[in-house]
């Protein structure tokens, strides 16, 4: 009986193995530049998820063509830029600070900043 | 006095209605076409095999003409959806329609063909995807419309029925040719 849960377990463990590790890195720092790109980076299919997480064949490709730039020594910026110039800013989960999204990083402060302020000169008023 | 109490009223009211607005507009947007970025910049690089007899072609076959490059497979749903329509306007000689064959089974694509008829004056088989990739695809069926220069001029998303064709896709054509 040992045995046989014993046997059963490392099955469990070598197809856990043979899932995570697809992709063979020569060091520890290109596996975490890896892990960092693909978790940055959206998946243009499912579009609520990144690449690293999603099924969709189009983040399977993209997790490759990832694998790939690194490993033949582009930098981060220069895999990102790859990929926004084919799909756009659409692709980052972080997006860029330009003109075109100035707003979309100011607005809350400014919002919260007119918020606060108001509510001082009410108190101050109130009393 | 009188004046702070109309902003007291009025400046809740006016961001009510900024932020209604706002959500209104949302729901009339369509979040699964994303804008491509490749518009107005020239073609990508490819070299890809010719479906029906091997011969290698490349963006220079885009040079001289206006053209439509489709993007479909033989699994793809949507793309049969909007063949009859593609087979419809390839009557029209002010044009020519590549297609794109991705990540297709050849015998699969082919066969297809028979099935839905086949408007393409040559279609390209990218099976690995990454010419696709430099496109920029994310989804089929996408289609973009390319001018005489090899220049990307519009982009359109998902299945091209006779009322896309008509409402969008023809005047961007017409402007060109």
């Amino acid at each position: 009986m040992r045995i046989i849960l014993f046997l059963f377990t490392m099955v469990f463990f070598l197809s856990c193995y043979a899932a995570e590790d697809i992709y063979h890195f020569s060091s520890t720092e290109d596996q975490t530049r890896f892990a960092m790109l693909t978790s940055e980076l959206r998946c243009l299919v499912c579009q609520n998820q990144n690449i690293a997480e999603s099924n969709a064949p189009l983040a399977g490709d993209l997790r490759q063509q990832i694998f790939q730039q690194i490993q033949t020594g582009h930098s981060n910026q220069e895999i990102v830029d790859f990929l926004v110039d084919r799909y756009g800013n659409f692709i980052l989960y972080r997006p860029p600070f330009n003109a075109g999204t100035i707003g979309l990083w100011f607005l809350p402060f400014i919002l919260l900043f007119s918020g606060i302020s108001y509510l001082v000169y009410y108190i101050r008023k109130k009393r | 006095m009188r004046l702070f109490k109309l902003i007291r009223v009025g400046l809740p009211m006016m961001i009510f209605l900024g932020v209604m607005l706002l959500l209104w507009r949302g729901l009339t947007l369509h979040p699964a076409q994303i804008p491509s970025p490749l518009i107005n910049k020239p073609a990508p690089q490819y070299r890809l095999p010719n479906l029906l007899n091997k011969k290698m072609m490349t963006e220079r076959d885009l040079i001289g003409h206006v053209t439509l490059l489709n993007v479909w497979a033989s699994w793809c749903e949507a793309c049969a959806e909007e063949q009859s329509t593609l087979v419809a306007i390839s009557q029209n000689k002010n044009f020519q329609i590549i297609g794109l064959d991705y990540k297709d089974n050849l015998a699969d694509a082919k066969k297809w063909l028979q099935q839905y008829g086949n408007p393409y004056e040559v279609i390209a088989v990218d099976q690995t995807g990454n010419s696709a990739i430099d496109w920029g695809v994310y989804g089929t069926p996408e289609t973009f419309v390319i001018d005489k220069k090899g220049i990307i001029r519009y982009k359109y998303i998902g299945p091209i029925s006779m009322e896309v064709w008509e409402d969008t896709l023809r005047p961007v054509i017409e402007k060109l040719s």
